[in-house]
């Protein structure tokens, strides 16, 4: 199917809106917008990080979310306490493969739930005696543990319970950093929020730590990676690459990562920031506090990664700058041999994303470079400094839409009729029964790392065994088929 | 009076940063921008103007609280 024009596209949001009551209709408006290369600002097109309607089916998530899910889930060696009612910690336990190195249950926790388990007796009396306690507990079964945090549930803002002080005395008994997280699930419009109340909790509680300490010996190549969270070892693909053209890994924030290496993060010489939306607040706290430059990279696909290496490396002297060079030409020929194999497969396939808060404008290049075509993207939760980055990336006349809601997506899908789609583990059914093959891109449908050289082959396998694959001719009911299929088959038979 | 991250970006602009609203702009123009004294009414690259008090040369990147002074002026 031919790409649309602008005013094709305009129309189709217009036709998608007709549904809706006045009011939703003028709201859901400003979230839906057709690409312009031409404008500088996103703010003049679309609107973001809005409440969302009452009654839409929003694919979002909250402030608890934000922060024990993406923020600090992933710090491995420490204890996170979802503290509340059992349920939030339960359901969203492990699923978003953080993978780590560690033995779970003794130096590592990455995988395990520990909640304080809320009743009612605890939302009448309060639940401060029993956090202490379990904090107390904690410290006698996993003694290996360097650090709790914790994170609330939406009761303990409700009830007011004092978590900090909890926190302080704590501290004070077991000798451990004990951070008291902010972030109860009604706070904000989507997880986004989740994220900075997060980053702030980091910022206030743990940053500081070793200021003054200047025993960790530092060299003028360290830098600290920020916002990979090693979703399938995502973190690991992006830091062979570093370290090769002989940058120093210091610390990773936060897959894989320990607390020792956050506090260490402010004797780096520069922060590579991967996720923007989830860890800018610290990094530009990190410029101000600690004079540490922050650059934004892009390790999806041949393209943008020899962009950013080379990014990277002009931050620093000759050696990095040849060392980038070094690692660009050295996979040349691997990721080269990726591209010859599966670009004549992918060739002008075209894909729609709706995903978090960074890929749905970062793997753009990595489609790219297969030879794809994105045209519809959309954030869950970014705000205008997000779209502000998409704009220039997507082509013109695409489609944008911001915290999409089930219904709208559907009917893009059905009259887009993209070859491919990249979203979560809510829409994958719907638009696979719909006959479209479709990918999970935020747990990379279990596959992974997609981050580095060595993600992009298994991007590219992924992508191509998704669309390629032959079951998508078996979805149409044979009786359904059009008169000439049919006919081929009797004549094949 | 809302706080305001200024740093200067790689061209040696000055960088208006303001997270609550995730504002992110250039400065065009600022009042007062000498060894001696800094601040007075910045100009946005949208068009939209904000006031700082004038204090010596700050160390960028540095927090600030900065009035809005409306267009309407």
């Amino acid at each position: 199917m031919a790409a649309l024009t602008r005013e094709e596209t305009e129309a189709l949001i217009q036709e998608v809106l007709e549904i809706y009551p006045e009011q939703a209709k003028k709201d859901r408006a400003k979230h839906l917008a057709v690409n312009d290369q031409s404008l500088e600002k996103s703010n003049k097109c679309i609107t973001s990080n809005r409440k969302s309607q009452p009654g839409v089916m929003t694919i979002r998530g909250c402030a608890y979310a934000g922060s024990k899910g993406v923020v600090w889930g992933p710090i491995k060696d420490m204890i996170h306490i979802s503290h509340g009612p059992v349920g939030c910690g339960q359901y969203s336990r492990a699923g978003r493969r953080n993978y780590y190195v560690g033995t779970t249950g003794v130096n590592t926790f990455g995988t395990m739930n520990f909640t304080s388990d809320f009743t009612e007796k605890d939302i009448v009396f309060g639940g401060d005696k029993k956090l202490a306690k379990i904090m107390t507990e904690i410290e006698q079964l996993f003694p290996l543990n360097k650090g709790i945090s914790i994170q609330s549930e939406c009761p303990i803002g409700l009830i007011g319970d004092d978590i900090e002080a909890v926190a302080k005395k704590a501290n004070k008994e077991i000798g451990k950093p004990v951070v008291p997280v902010r972030c109860e699930g009604f706070r904000g419009v989507s997880q986004s929020l989740g994220h900075h109340i997060a980053n702030d909790a980091i910022r206030d509680w743990v940053l500081e730590n070793r200021d003054g300490d200047d025993s960790f010996p530092t060299t003028p190549y360290d830098v600290a990676v920020i916002g990979d969270y090693n979703i399938g070892g995502d973190a690991w693909a992006s830091r062979t690459l570093l370290e090769e053209m002989g940058l120093r890994v210091v610390a990773q924030w936060s897959g894989d990562g320990t607390i020792a290496e956050i506090e260490k993060t402010p004797k780096v010489k520069l922060n590579l920031i991967h996720c923007y939306r989830s860890m800018n607040y610290i990094a530009r706290h990190m410029e101000e506090k600690y004079k540490i430059p922050w650059i934004e990279y892009n390790f999806f696909g041949p393209t943008k990664i020899a962009e950013s290496l080379r990014r990277i490396a002009s931050h620093f002297d000759d050696t990095i700058k040849e060392g980038a060079e070094r690692v660009i030409a050295r996979y040349e020929g691997e990721y080269q041999a990726v591209i010859d194999k599966y670009k004549p497969r992918l060739q002008g396939k075209r894909v729609m994303l709706y995903i978090g808060g960074l890929r749905p404008r970062h793997v753009i290049g990595a489609y790219e470079d297969l030879g794809m075509e994105v045209v519809g993207t959309g954030y869950e939760f970014g705000h205008n400094d997000d779209y502000d980055r998409t704009i220039k990336e997507m082509g013109n006349s695409t489609l944008i839409y911001d915290d999409v809601t089930g219904y709208e997506f559907e009917e893009f899908v059905k009259r887009i009729q993209p070859d491919l789609i990249g979203s979560g583990i809510k829409e994958k059914y719907i638009f696979q029964k719909m006959g479209i093959p479709f990918r999970q891109m935020h747990s990379w449908d279990y596959s992974g790392p997609y981050h580095g050289y060595d993600g992009f082959a298994i991007f590219a396998r992924d992508m191509d065994m998704t669309l390629n694959n032959p079951c998508w001719k078996q979805v149409k009911a044979p009786w359904k088929t059009d008169a000439a299929s049919s006919e081929a088959v009797k004549a094949a038979a | 009076m809302p706080s305001v991250m200024l740093k200067k970006n790689p061209e040696g602009k000055l960088v208006f940063y303001v997270p609550k609203k995730d504002l992110e702009e250039v400065a065009e123009s600022i009042e007062f921008d000498t060894p001696e004294k800094w601040g007075g009414e910045v100009v946005l690259s949208d068009g939209s103007k904000y006031y700082f008090e004038p204090i010596d040369p700050p160390d960028f990147p540095i927090t600030l609280r900065a009035k809005r002074v409306d267009s309407g002026e």
